[in-house]
């Protein structure tokens, strides 16, 4: 063998010094790895400035919507006009005028308004509900008959949007909200301390509201309870099963496979297309309540269902088979295997896997859209079949308001919906972390 | 399969299917490479367990050619050859563990005493429970060491109370040898001990059901030198009670702690005999080969 040729006459292969060829090529093969580690960094900055930003602005826009402005009222709860006849019958109470103790409590602070336009513009300071708060006082407690007391009234919501600084008081006063007399009067309780900003309960007491001051997302939060509750009863131990029957006893065959492919595709299929389903199969055909949690947990069982088959699945297959055969080597029979030890050891990837099936069902409008959870539903629903709306189809329909104080409940309910999603997540990543591999 | 000639001239000492044809040559020595059939005698005079004609399929693939051999009581028989031989295959027919894979079919009669395992009244809950099964890589149940023993006699309903469930489970862990070493320690999991102390773990789940016959699938290939003489010694005291079916790859192993011996080689079962003629005397020049190291 004639060694020193090679076809194109140079040095053969095996003859060449591997150190200094290796050397010639190694700053382009760190020059390369920097490169890739530099393109996995700017993403991954990128990314984070995205997350932070989005963050910062709901967290900018959302937090004072979790303190309200206050009116401090005194009140003279006069027993003349509320309880005429003296019998402090809850009926009579009810019904008495309790607006004008309100309107009586403003003027005796600024006892110089005179006319009406003023003074209803006087009255405009407190919300609404600032009535029916005196009315529940009363009910609550009728000692409060005959007596006077400085009573907290919660302010209008454009009070509160100035009060936070959010109406220029530069602008012509027929463009804003707040008019200057308004504004005369709200500095001159600032000045007594009259006026005060407190937490606000209103915002996790109260469903829905036109007035952005009494507007809350115990309805929606109520609702997605419901609705959540309904889709886990279902879907985890419908899930669970299919996944055991499919993984563990189903024979493998040309309808398994077919089967296997559906779900696969079914966890694809957009959401959208899942309420129309629960329109017309539980809506219109069994007859079940439009705007009803039962019907939403029903729509969203379809949804999450082939998410906790796969994910179910995917933890099944991941027990070691040397755990099977132990078991069924001692002469259990195929259940005990799965029940006494399969299950067990693939529980924990099962749950997580329906956390974040859960916690996608949470944030998820559009289903529900077609199926009614959209109405304007100001009464916290009790049970499965109350009209309800989800913290996201809530938040939709104040995205919408225009009027500054929903904008910043939007915000509001956002936070308060990522913070349970982020505690889901938080539980999956628990569970994941707690009950690792043990084998 | 066909039936040769050679069949009738067979003495079944003891088999327990006397009329069940059997390949076996009569000759002294095998030269011949191509020459596959059984050569030794198959049968014992107080058989555990028979096996006559057994072919293993896994789909097209044929991986136990018609084998048939005797498993005498309270004896060890080793199962040697080189991997992929089938020895897995065959030892996992005798419980019947070849039918969790959907591919694999087997053909052929094999009885347990005067059982027939694949009969219908036999059910494989009840024949694991009397063919216990030692894997090759230890596998406790991830839960507490007393939790592991317990097992078995809990699903079968062997005892009445947890008084006798206690004295079982320490009886069990005496017999594995591996009481002394884990009294203190009974609640804490299975996998947090030795490679050598999980093995004897997983053979005292096997014997807490009190079985008629273990099987051991390698059941030293994942251990050090040491947990293995541990092993081999409690093979040897087992035999007392128990009849051992292990599959080994260590030569010297199959001959420390076997009476007898079968060599398989690419599905066939080549030769069988007492441990001492084989690895001193081997008819068939497989075996001779393999035994010598020219290949295995
Ligand atoms: N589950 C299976 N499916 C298909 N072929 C298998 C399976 N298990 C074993 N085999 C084949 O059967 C033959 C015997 O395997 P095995 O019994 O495991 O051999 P050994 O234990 O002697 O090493 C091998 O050729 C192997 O590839
Ligand atoms: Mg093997």
């Amino acid at each position: 063998m004639n060694k020193a040729t090679s076809p194109n006459g140079a040095t053969p292969p095996h003859e060449r010094d591997i150190k200094t060829i290796v050397n010639a090529g190694l700053a382009r093969r760190h020059a390369a790895e920097r490169r890739f580690r530099w393109y996995g960094l700017t993403a991954i900055t990128l990314g984070l400035a995205f997350v932070v930003l989005m963050f910062a602005n709901i967290i900018n826009k959302g937090l004072p919507a979790f303190w309200q402005t206050y009116i401090q009222v005194p009140i003279t709860f006069d027993a003349a006009a509320l309880d005429p006849e003296g019998q402090r019958d809850p009926r009579a109470l009810a019904g008495a005028d309790y607006n004008a103790l309100v309107r009586a409590g403003l003027r005796q602070l600024f006892p110089k308004v005179e006319g009406r336009l003023p003074l209803r513009a006087l009255s405009a300071l407190v919300s609404t509900d600032a009535s029916y708060d005196l009315q529940r006082r009363v009910l609550a407690d009728p000692q409060l008959i005959g007596t006077q007391q400085e009573i907290w009234l919660l302010a209008s919501a454009a009070v509160d949007t100035f009060v936070k600084g959010n109406i220029d008081r530069g602008l012509e006063e027929a463009n804003r909200p707040i008019k200057d007399n308004q504004i005369d009067w709200i500095d001159q309780l600032r000045a007594a301390g009259k006026i005060e900003r407190q937490f606000n309960a209103v915002l996790f007491r109260s469903g829905d509201s036109r007035e952005p001051e009494q507007a809350g997302i115990r309805g929606a939060l109520m609702g997605s309870f419901f609705t959540l509750l309904v889709t886990f009863l279902l879907s985890f131990p419908i899930g669970v099963a299919t996944a055991v029957y499919l993984e563990e006893f189903a024979p493998k065959n040309r309808w398994t496979d077919i089967i296997e492919v559906n779900i696969n595709n079914l966890a694809a299929v957009p959401s959208i297309v899942f309420g129309l389903l629960g329109l017309a199969v539980f809506i219109n055909f069994f007859g079940l309540p439009r705007s009803a949690p039962l019907v939403g947990g029903l729509v969203l069982s379809l949804m999450t269902l082939p998410v906790i088959i796969i994910a179910g699945r995917a933890a099944l297959t991941s027990v070691p088979p040397s755990i099977r055969e132990a078991a069924l080597g001692m002469g259990a029979s195929k259940l005990q295997m799965v029940g006494h030890h399969v299950l067990p050891l693939a529980m924990p990837g099962m749950l997580t896997g329906s956390i974040i099936g859960m916690a996608r069902a949470l944030g998820e409008s559009a289903p529900l859209l077609m199926i009614g959870m959209v109405a304007f539903i100001v009464d916290v629903p009790k049970s499965f079949l109350d009209p309800a709306t989800v913290l996201p189809v809530q938040i939709y329909l104040w995205s919408d308001l225009p009027e500054r104080a929903f904008v910043e409940r939007t915000s509001a309910a956002i936070m308060v919906l990522l913070a349970f999603m982020i505690l889901m997540n938080g539980l999956a990543i628990l569970l994941r972390k707690r009950f690792e591999r043990r084998w | 399969m066909s039936t040769t000639a050679i069949d009738t001239q067979i003495a079944l000492n003891g088999a327990l299917n006397r009329n069940a044809p059997i390949r076996q040559s009569a000759g002294a020595q095998v030269t011949d490479y191509d020459n596959r059939q059984t050569v030794g005698k198959i049968t014992v005079d107080n058989p555990k367990m028979a096996c006559r004609e057994v072919n293993v399929y896994y789909g097209q693939k044929h991986a136990i050619k018609n084998v048939s051999l005797d498993i005498g009581a309270n004896e060890v028989i080793a199962f040697i050859g080189p991997s992929g031989c089938g020895k897995s295959t065959f030892i996992r027919c005798l419980n019947r563990m070849n039918d969790t894979i959907p591919a694999a079919r087997v053909t052929g009669l094999i009885k347990l005493d005067d059982d027939d395992i694949h009969a219908k009244e036999i059910d494989v809950v009840q024949l694991r429970a009397r063919v216990g099964m030692v894997f090759q890589k230890p596998n406790p149940f991830p839960k507490s060491i007393y939790e592991n023993v317990a097992y078995g006699p809990r699903i079968h309903g062997m005892v009445n109370d947890k008084a006798e469930l206690d004295q079982l489970v320490r009886d069990s862990l005496e017999r594995a040898g591996l009481i002394k070493e884990v009294e203190k320690r009974m609640l804490e999991p299975g996998t947090s001990l030795s490679g050598g102390q999980q093995q004897r773990l997983c053979i005292a789940r096997a014997i807490a059901v009190n079985p008629e016959v273990i099987l051991m699938d390698e059941p030293c290939s994942a251990l050090d030198p040491i947990a293995t003489a541990k092993i081999e010694e409690l093979i040897d005291e087992l035999r007392e009670n128990y009849t051992i079916v292990i599959v080994t790859h260590s030569m010297q192993q199959a001959a420390r702690v076997s009476q007898r011996t079968a060599y398989f080689h690419l599905g066939d079962l080549i030769e069988i005999g007492d441990t001492d003629q084989i690895f001193t005397n081997p008819r068939h020049k497989l075996t001779e080969d393999y035994i010598t190291g020219r290949f295995g």
